[in-house]
Formats: structure tokens, sequence, C-alpha cells
């Protein structure tokens, strides 16, 4: 068997973070985080939602940028999955769709990082068309 | 949906909006019986005998936001493609259960895919939600715990991304181990 990770390997991963975290809830400001939805039902999942949700934790946390990505359901913009939502703190919460690893880079290179709008944003006052 | 882990991170999302607190996921794979089953128990709220009915067919769903809900009948014809069986059991006072089986080597059996990313990411977003993951194998049989990962992390978030890479690393050098299907 070769060697793998074990709990004991995540003991010593967990004291190392431990230091790092004191630092960190000083300047811990809940309403100073970015916050990230990701649409992930059926639809999102189906369309790649889980690679970009991977895909912003990981480039989140190397660029420096204090935000929280959590899971939702489906918001109805089925046709334009993956879809996230992207709330700036103290701002209204802005939703991206047919998001692919590029337009997640943009999103962060220049709406997180500078309030700069891009494309593919999906208005707000949008709804979906009832036929009934 | 291309990938087995992907049917099961879809199925997962019905178990958490079931308002469940544990959740079992259960793959054994078998070649030499030609035989992979999959398995999601959880302990939510399960569906009444009128959903249970309707829980396959793609034009029933229960949420209010589009019309068709495809996330079960999806998994039943990816099992029931490969000549595999797809089976709920559901009760509203205990739960839900799904298990599929496929015919481990048929054409039209999907790849696992990333399974481990999976496991980690419901891991992540769930903390509150108790996850038992096992996957065994002819050479043996890994077990992942959240419980048992909450208390060696203590009081560092399970979403802290260093603790993801880790977790994510053990589960695919652990499935590397039992030889798992790809």
């Amino acid at each position: 068997m070769t060697k793998v990770k074990t709990l004991a390997d995540l003991k010593k991963l967990k004291d190392k973070l431990q230091e790092k975290v004191k630092l960190r809830e000083k300047g811990l400001d809940a309403e100073n985080h970015v916050q990230i939805k990701v649409a992930m039902a059926t639809c999102g999942i189906a369309s790649g939602a889980k690679v970009i949700m991977e895909f912003l934790i990981e480039e989140l946390d190397k660029r420096n940028i204090e935000a929280v990505v959590t899971q939702t359901g489906c918001m109805g913009y089925c046709f334009a999955e993956p879809t996230i939502e992207v709330t700036l703190p103290g701002q209204t919460p802005v939703v991206f769709g047919y998001v692919d690893v590029r337009k997640a880079d943009e999103i962060i290179e220049k709406y997180i990082k500078n309030g700069e709008l891009v494309d593919g944003i999906i208005p707000q006052n949008y709804e979906t068309i009832d036929n009934n | 949906m291309k990938e087995l882990s992907l049917h099961i991170l879809d199925i997962v999302q019905n178990s958490i909006a079931a308002k469940a607190t544990r959740i079992d996921i259960k793959v054994v794979e078998n070649p030499d019986k030609n035989l992979l089953t999959i398995t999601i128990t959880d302990n939510g709220s399960g569906m009444s005998p009128t959903a249970l009915k309707q829980a396959t067919d793609p034009y029933y769903t229960s949420r209010q936001t589009r019309k068709v809900g495809l996330g079960l009948s999806l998994f039943k014809q990816a099992a029931e493609q490969c000549g595999g069986r797809f089976k709920i059991i559901s009760d509203p006072e205990a739960g839900t259960k799904i298990k599929t089986s496929m015919q481990y080597k048929h054409i039209n059996r999907q790849p696992m895919g990333d399974i481990a990313g999976v496991i980690t990411l419901l891991a992540s977003s769930n903390p509150d939600i108790y996850f038992r993951y096992e996957h065994k194998t002819p050479s043996g049989k890994y077990v992942f715990d959240t419980l048992k990962i909450m208390k060696v992390i203590e009081n560092i978030s399970i979403a802290d991304p260093n603790i993801l890479r880790f977790i994510r690393e053990m589960i695919q050098e652990n499935l590397r181990n039992i030889n798992t299907t790809t």
C-alpha cells in the first residue's frame, strides 16, 4: 500500500492553520465578505456548476479575497446555467449566467475586485414566462 | 449528467432540501459479479405515497421555480440504460433511501467521475449535516465520516480552502488504494 493521508495528518494541518486563523479573526467582519451562491440543482450540476464552485473556492483563496462560497437551489434560470449570485459587501445581489471558468475568472477580476460590471448579468426583474 | 458522482451530488441536494441531518452514501463495486450499486440514505422529511409515485416522473417537482424535476428521472435512466435497477423507499417519518444497481461492465454505464470532489463539496457546504460515505471494492473498503473530521479540525471551518484541499486528496488517495473505478 502506498502512503495515504490520514486523520493524523489532518490534525497537523489543523494545528498549522490555527495560528493563521487567530490572526485573521481580528479583522474578520462578516459584512466585509463577498458572498457567492452557486446554483446547484440538476440543471446547474449538469451544466458544470461543480467545476465552477471548486474554481471559485480555489481562486478566491489564491487571490486573497475573503469570500464565502455556498450552494443554492435552482433560481429558475435553467437556460443560463451555470448561474452564480454574487453579493458584494453592502450591495444588492447580482446574478450571472452562463458562467464557465473564463467567465468566473472575469467576474473575480472585474466585478469582485473593482465593482466593474461584466456581460452575462441576468436582470433582477426577469421573470419566468408562465403560459398558464 | 455524464458521471455517476454528479448524479450523487444532485440526488443529495434533495436530501438537503428535505432537511436531512444525516446522509449516507454507499458505493459498492463488484466487477466479478458485474455489479455496481449506489445507495443514498437520508433521515429527511421523506415523501408521501402520492409524491413517491410521481417522484421519477420528469414532469413532477415539489418546487415552484420551474415545472420539471429531472434529478431522479435522470438517475433512474442512468441505472436502467445499463441493465440496472432503481428503487426508492420513502417514509415521512424516517426519510428516504434510493438504491440503484448497474451492470459494472455495461457499455452504457457512466464513469464514476470526481467522487472525491463531490464528497468534499457536500461536506464543506453543509457543515451541519453528518455525512458518511463508504466505498467498497474487492480490494477493500474506505469510509469517510464527517463527524471524525469535525472532531479533528475542532474550531477550524471545514470550508477552509486548505482543509478542503486536504480532504479531497485524502479521499482520492484512499480510493486509489482500493482501486476504485474511474
